[in-house]
C-alpha cells in the first residue's frame, strides 16, 4: 500500500459516514436514531473542545460549563422564564451567552499555563455548577428542569420544522453537526486557524513573530464556547430536559475522553471519540455487571498504549509495517 | 455570634484545614517531583475511609486497623507506581489526568463491588468519646481535638523528613531538578515511588482518621479531590508550606463562609482560587 492510495481512504471514509448519518433512519430502528442522534450532539461537543485541545494547545478540563450554559438557557427561556419558545429566539441566545460568559473567563483563565490552565478551568467549570446547582433566580436545583416541547421553528405564520417529530429532529442534528463541522473546517484553514496551531507548537514564536497571541487564544477560547454552548442547545432540545449534571467535571471528564479516543488534533477525532465512547458505555452496562470498573480499565489501557487515539492506528500499523519490510 | 460558638467555628476550621493538608501535601510531594497530575487522589482518601470501617469491622480496633490499612495503602500507592504512573512521567498532562480518571471509576466500582455503596459508620474510640465542656453549654468532641493533633504532629513529621532527612534531601532534589539529581547518582525511581506511596498514604491515613467523625460514604473522594486541587494551585505546585497555608485559608472561609454566607459558600473556595491565580499566576509560593 502506497502513501497516494492511503491519503484518499480518509476523506472516502468521511463521504461514506456522512452518507450513512443521513441513510441510517430509513434502517427502521427507532430506538437507535436517538441514540445516534445523541452521539452526534456529543461529538460536536467534543469537536468544540479539540479547537482549543488540539489545534491551541489549549487542556481544558472546564469545557462541560459551556454546554450546560448552552442547554440552560434554552431551558430558562423556554420554561423558567417563559419568554419564548421559538428556534429563532433561543439559538441565538443560547450562542450569545456562551460567547459572553466564555469570554469573560477566558479572560482570567488564560492567564495561567499549563496544569495551572486544567485547574483554573476546572474552578470556573465548578462555579457555573454551584449556580445552578444553588441560585433559585436561575432555576437552581439538583434535579434541574424538565422541558415539555421542543423549539417551534416559525416563518410567519407557518411552521418551517416540526421539531418533536422525532425524523425532523434527527435530521436537525445531523445539519447542525455538517454545518458545524464545515465552519470549523474553514476555521482552521483560515489565516486565523493556522496561526492558533502555531501558537499550540510554539507559542513564544509566534508572538515574537508579532501576533497578539492572547488574543488569538481568547477568540479560539470563545469560539470553541460557542460550539459547545450549541451542542448543548441541542441536547437539551433533545432530551427534553436540563441539569447541573451538564455541567459537572465528570462530563468535562467525557468529553476530553472521547479526545483521546478518538485522537487529538485530527479532525474527525472528536466524531469517532463520541461514538466509541458511547458504544463503549452502551456495551460495558448491557453485556457485564460493572461497566464502571470495565469502561475504567478500557480508559487505562487506551492511555498506556494507544496515546494517538484511533485516528492514529492507521499510520502506527503502516509504521510497524514498514518497519518489518525494512 | 457569642465567643464560644466563634471558637468551635475556628476549631472546625483548624480540624477542616489540617484534613485537606494531609490530602493535599501527598498530591503537591507527587506533582513536585514527577510532575504528574493524579486526580484519582480523592480515591485514595475514600479508599482509606473504606479500609478503616471494614478493618475496624474485621481487628475490633480502630487504631490497628489505621495502622494495617496505612501500611496497605502505601502497598497499593507503590504498586499503581510501579505499574502505571512510572510510564507517564514523560507524557503530557492530559494523558495523565485521563489514565487517573479511568483509575477513579476502577476505584469506585471495586468498593461498590467489596463494601456496597451504602453509607457507614466507623465508632470513635471508646476511650476518646467523650466531649469538653466549652462554656456553659457548648462542647466540643475530643476526638475531633485529637484528630488535629495527630494531624499537626504529622504535619511536623513531614517537615523534619523534609527538611532533615537524607530522604528529604533528595525529595528536593527532585523538585528542583530531577535531571540533575538522577545525573549527581540519586536513584530517582526508588525516590519516586517512595513519594508515590507516600502520597497515597497520607490521603488515605486521613480518610481513616476522619471516618470515626464523618460518614463513610461513596462519593466523598470526589468532594475533597477537588478542593484539594485548590489547595495545591493555590499553594504553588510542589511546595508543601504553600499548601499548609492554603488549607487553612480556604478551611477557615470554608467553615466561616457557610456560617455567615450559607448561600455561596459552595463557591467561595473556587472565588479564592481565581482570586490568587489572578495576583500570582503560578500560586502563592512558586517553585
Amino acid at each position: 500500500m502506497n502513501i497516494k492510495t492511503r491519503l484518499k481512504i480518509e476523506p472516502l471514509l468521511a463521504v461514506a459516514f456522512c452518507i450513512g448519518l443521513l441513510l441510517f433512519p430509513m434502517l427502521g430502528l427507532d430506538f437507535y436514531d436517538e441514540m445516534v442522534a445523541r452521539i452526534l450532539i456529543l461529538a460536536l461537543f467534543a469537536v468544540s473542545l479539540d479547537l482549543l485541545v488540539g489545534y491551541t494547545g489549549l487542556v481544558s478540563f472546564g469545557h462541560a460549563a459551556w454546554f450546560g450554559v448552552g442547554a440552560y438557557m434554552y431551558a430558562l427561556l423556554s420554561t423558567h422564564y417563559q419568554i419564548s419558545d421559538s428556534l429563532w429566539v433561543t439559538l441565538p441566545a443560547a450562542l450569545i451567552m456562551s460567547a459572553v460568559l466564555s469570554f469573560i473567563v477566558g479572560l482570567f483563565v488564560l492567564r495561567t499555563k499549563g496544569v495551572y490552565f486544567i485547574m483554573v478551568t476546572l474552578a470556573f467549570a465548578q462555579v457555573f455548577y454551584f449556580l445552578v446547582h444553588d441560585v433559585p433566580a436561575i432555576g437552581g436545583s439538583t434535579d434541574g428542569f424538565n422541558l415539555y416541547a421542543r423549539p417551534t421553528v416559525m416563518v410567519g405564520e407557518k411552521s418551517l420544522l416540526d421539531l418533536e417529530d422525532p425524523f425532523t429532529m434527527y435530521y436537525f442534528i445531523v445539519g447542525t453537526l455538517f454545518i458545524s463541522m464545515l465552519l470549523i473546517w474553514i476555521i482552521l484553514r483560515s489565516p486565523f486557524g493556522r496561526a492558533i496551531q502555531g501558537i499550540k507548537v510554539n507559542e513564544h514564536r509566534m508572538a515574537s513573530v508579532g501576533f497578539p497571541v492572547f488574543r488569538y487564544k481568547l477568540a479560539s477560547f470563545v469560539i470553541a464556547g460557542i460550539f459547545a454552548g450549541l451542542a448543548g442547545y441541542l441536547f437539551a432540545v433533545q432530551s427534553y430536559g436540563a441539569n447541573p449534571e451538564l455541567l459537572s467535571w465528570h462530563k468535562s471528564a467525557d468529553v476530553l475522553l472521547m479526545l483521546i479516543l478518538g485522537g487529538i488534533g485530527k479532525f474527525w477525532g472528536g466524531v469517532v471519540g463520541a461514538f466509541v465512547f458511547v458504544l463503549l458505555k452502551e456495551v460495558f452496562m448491557a453485556y457485564t455487571d460493572w461497566w464502571q470498573l470495565w469502561l475504567g480499565l478500557t480508559i487505562v489501557m487506551a492511555v498506556l498504549f494507544i496515546p494517538g487515539g484511533i485516528m492514529s492506528l492507521s499510520a502506527r500499523i503502516k509504521h510497524f509495517a514498514e518497519k518489518r519490510h525494512a | 455570634m457569642d465567643l464560644g460558638s466563634l471558637l468551635i467555628q475556628a476549631l472546625n476550621a483548624a480540624q477542616y484545614g489540617l484534613l485537606l493538608f494531609l490530602i493535599a501535601s501527598g498530591l503537591t510531594l507527587i506533582f513536585g517531583v514527577m510532575g504528574v497530575i493524579n486526580i484519582a487522589h480523592g480515591s485514595f482518601y475514600m479508599m482509606g475511609a473504606y479500609f478503616a470501617f471494614t478493618l475496624t469491622g474485621l481487628t475490633g480496633n480502630f487504631f490497628i486497623a489505621v495502622f494495617l490499612g496505612a501500611i496497605l495503602s502505601a502497598l497499593i500507592g507503590a504498586f499503581l507506581e510501579w505499574a502505571l504512573f512510572s510510564h507517564l512521567y514523560k507524557r503530557d498532562h492530559l494523558e495523565q489526568v485521563l489514565l487517573s480518571y479511568g483509575l477513579i471509576l476502577i476505584f469506585e466500582e471495586l468498593r461498590s463491588i467489596f463494601v456496597g455503596d451504602e453509607v457507614h459508620a466507623v465508632a470513635v474510640p471508646a476511650w476518646l468519646n467523650f466531649s469538653i465542656p466549652l462554656g456553659d453549654i457548648m462542647t466540643y468532641p475530643a476526638y475531633r481535638l485529637f484528630m488535629s493533633s495527630v494531624c499537626l504532629l504529622i504535619a511536623i513529621g513531614l517537615y523534619v523528613l523534609i527538611r532533615r532527612t537524607r530522604l528529604g534531601s533528595m525529595i528536593r532534589a527532585g523538585t528542583s531538578n530531577s535531571g540533575m539529581a538522577k545525573i549527581l547518582g540519586v536513584n530517582t525511581s526508588l525516590v519516586n515511588r517512595t513519594v508515590f506511596s507516600l502520597g497515597v498514604a497520607l490521603a488515605a491515613f486521613a480518610g481513616m482518621l476522619n471516618a470515626p467523625a464523618a460518614a463513610v460514604s461513596p462519593g466523598m473522594g470526589m468532594e475533597v479531590l477537588i478542593v484539594s486541587f485548590v489547595v495545591v494551585v493555590i499553594g504553588g505546585i510542589g511546595s508543601v508550606w504553600g499548601a499548609l497555608l492554603a488549607s487553612m485559608v480556604i478551611a477557615t472561609a470554608v467553615t466561616f463562609g457557610s456560617v455567615f454566607f450559607p448561600s455561596v459558600a459552595g463557591m467561595l473556595t473556587y472565588v479564592i482560587m481565581a482570586m490568587v491565580l489572578l495576583w500570582r499566576p503560578e500560586g502563592i509560593f512558586k517553585q
